[in-house]
C-alpha cells in the first residue's frame, strides 16, 4: 500500500516535471489553453453561481435564525455571511464542485485519448504529450478557477442578502452595512491562495489519473471517479494546512 | 532502412519477444505477420519507440535509436508517420484539422501553404470534399484514409501501419493496401505494416516477417509464400481447408 502510494506519487511528480518542457509551438499551446479556459470557466459558471447563491442564502438564514433571540445586532448577518463565504465556503465548496465537474471531465477526456491511441499518435508526431495535454489544462485551471471563486464569493453574498432581506430577518441597509463592517483584506488573500492551490490540485490530479489510465471502459470510469475522490481528499487536506499556515 | 537486432521484451515474468532480429528495407512494403498474441503489435511499438525493449538494438539508418536522448528521438519521430489500428483521429477536429495538426505544430508555413498541403494529401487519398466533416461522420475506410493523409502530411521517411485493414470490407481493404504501396514507392519510404490480412500478404508483401510465439519464424516475400515448406507459415497463411486446397492446386499446376 505504502509502496503503491510512493509509486503513484513519484509518477505524478515526473508528469509534473515533464510538463515544464519548452513547447514545440507556443501558438498551438496557447490555442489549447484558451479552449480549456473556455471549457472550465464558461462551462462551469452557471453551476458555480447557482450553488454559491444557495450557499449564501442558507448561511444567512441559518445565522439569522441563530441570532434572532440574541442581543447581537442584525447587521452581523451580512458580516458573518461575507467572512464565512470569503474564508471558507466560496473557495472550498466551489473547488469540491469543480473537482466533480471539471476533474472528472479532464480525466475522462485524457483517458479517452489514451485508450483511443490519440496520445500515442501525438507522441509519434514528436509532441511532448505531458506538456501539450496536461500543461494547458493546469494553467487554464489556475487562471480561471480563482476567477470563478471570486464570482462565487460575490454571488454568495448576494444570495445571503436576498434570503435574509426577503425573509425579514434584516433590513437591506443593515445587511449592506454588515457586509462592509470589519473588513479584513487579508481574508481575500487567503481565499485567493486557497483558490490557486485547489485549482492546481484538482486539475493536476485529474490529468494524472487520465494520463495513466489503463485500457477498458471500466478502467476509464474508475480513473474518473478516483480523480474526483482523490481531489476531494487533497482539497480538504490543503484547506486545513492553508488554514494552519495563514491564520 | 530500419534494423532490429536481437530484440527482447518482457512484461513482468512473461517474455513477449525472444530475440527478434529483422531488417526493413527502404522503398518497400515490409509486413510483419503472425497469429494474435505472436508479439506483432509489441514489436511495432518497440520499433516506433512507444515501448522500450528489455534488450536489443533498433537502428534507423546508421543511428541506434535506443541510445538517443529524448530530444534526439523526437527529431527521428518527426520523420515517422503512423497509421493506428483504431485510426487515432482527434474526435473534436474535422478531417482537415486532423491532417493539418502536424503542420500547425511543426511547420512555419503560411495558412495558404498549409491549406495547399492539406488539400494535396486529401487528393492523394481520394478524400477531396470531406474537409469539414468530423471523423464520426465518415466511414471506417475513409477514416483510415484520413489517418494515412495525416501520417504522410510531413513527408515522412518511415511509415508504420498497425492493422490497416482491420474492420474493413475486402474491397476497401484492397484500396487501402494499394494506396499504402503507391505512397511507399512515390515517397521512397520504409513502410512497415503489421497485419494478418492474407490479401495484403499476397498483394503487397515485398518483404514478410512471420512472428510466432515471440520468435522470428520465417522471412521471405509474397512470391515465396506459396512454395515455402515452413509449417508455421503454412498453418498461418493457409489456415482454412479452402485455402489449403487452393495451395495444393497451385502447386500441382
Amino acid at each position: 500500500m505504502n509502496f503503491n502510494f510512493l509509486h503513484e506519487f513519484g509518477r505524478y511528480l515526473i508528469l509534473m516535471k515533464t510538463m515544464f518542457a519548452p513547447p514545440e509551438n507556443a501558438r498551438m499551446y496557447w490555442k489549447e489553453t484558451v479552449r480549456q479556459m473556455n471549457d472550465i470557466g464558461i462551462g462551469s459558471l452557471g453551476i458555480i453561481a447557482l450553488i454559491a447563491l444557495f450557499i449564501g442564502a442558507v448561511t444567512s438564514i441559518q445565522f439569522a435564525y441563530q441570532l434572532s433571540d440574541s442581543f447581537i445586532p442584525a447587521y452581523y448577518i451580512g458580516y458573518i455571511v461575507r467572512d464565512s463565504t470569503i474564508i471558507e465556503l466560496a473557495p472550498t465548496i466551489s473547488a469540491l464542485v469543480l473537482a466533480g465537474k471539471v476533474g472528472s471531465n479532464i480525466a475522462a477526456e485524457i483517458g479517452g485519448m489514451r485508450q483511443k491511441e490519440q496520445i500515442d499518435a501525438l507522441e509519434i508526431m514528436g509532441v511532448n504529450t505531458a506538456a501539450y495535454l496536461v500543461g494547458p489544462k493546469i494553467f487554464a485551471g489556475c487562471v480561471v478557477i480563482p476567477m470563478l471563486i471570486i464570482i462565487a464569493a460575490g454571488v454568495s453574498i448576494v444570495g445571503g442578502y436576498l434570503a435574509a432581506v426577503s425573509s425579514g430577518f434584516v433590513t437591506a441597509t443593515d445587511y449592506i452595512f454588515g457586509v462592509h463592517a470589519f473588513f479584513v483584506e487579508y481574508y481575500v488573500f487567503m481565499m485567493l491562495v486557497k483558490a490557486f492551490v485547489f485549482a492546481f490540485l484538482l486539475t493536476s490530479i485529474a490529468c494524472y489519473k487520465g494520463y495513466y489510465v489503463k485500457n477498458g471502459s471500466v478502467e476509464l470510469g474508475k480513473s474518473s471517479t478516483q480523480a474526483v475522490v482523490i481531489s476531494y481528499i487533497f482539497i480538504l487536506l490543503a484547506d486545513y494546512v492553508i488554514a494552519l499556515i495563514l491564520t | 532502412m530500419i534494423k532490429a537486432v536481437d530484440i527482447r521484451k518482457s512484461f513482468g515474468t512473461q517474455e513477449v519477444l525472444k530475440g527478434v532480429s529483422a531488417t526493413f528495407e527502404k522503398g518497400k512494403t515490409n509486413l510483419i505477420i503472425g497469429r494474435s498474441g505472436a508479439g506483432k503489435t509489441v514489436f511495432l511499438k518497440l520499433l516506433v519507440g512507444l515501448l522500450e525493449p528489455t534488450s536489443g538494438g533498433i537502428w534507423y539508418g546508421d543511428i541506434n535509436f535506443l541510445n538517443l536522448e529524448k530530444s534526439q528521438r523526437t527529431d527521428i519521430r518527426r520523420e515517422v508517420g503512423m497509421l493506428f489500428q483504431g485510426n487515432a483521429l482527434f474526435d473534436s477536429l474535422s478531417v482537415e484539422e486532423n491532417i493539418r495538426f502536424p503542420l500547425d505544430m511543426f511547420t512555419k508555413g503560411t495558412k495558404k501553404e498549409k491549406d495547399m498541403r492539406v488539400n494535396e494529401c486529401l487528393e492523394r487519398v481520394n478524400l477531396v470534399g470531406s474537409n469539414k466533416k468530423l471523423p464520426g461522420e465518415i466511414s471506417g475506410g475513409m477514416q483510415k484514409r484520413v489517418g494515412i493523409a495525416r501520417a504522410i502530411v510531413l513527408d515522412p521517411k518511415y511509415l508504420f501501419c498497425d492493422e490497416p485493414n482491420s474492420g474493413l470490407d475486402p474491397k476497401t481493404s484492397i484500396l487501402i493496401d494499394e494506396l499504402i504501396k503507391e505512397l511507399t514507392i512515390d515517397n521512397n519510404m520504409t513502410t512497415i505494416i503489421n497485419t494478418h490480412d492474407m490479401n495484403s500478404v499476397m498483394e503487397i508483401g515485398e518483404k514478410i516477417i512471420l512472428l510466432h510465439m515471440g520468435e522470428l519464424a520465417w522471412v521471405g516475400n509474397k512470391n515465396e509464400v506459396m512454395e515455402s515448406e515452413n509449417q508455421l507459415l503454412q498453418d498461418f497463411i493457409f489456415a482454412s481447408p479452402f485455402l489449403q486446397r487452393l495451395r495444393t492446386a497451385f502447386i500441382k499446376k
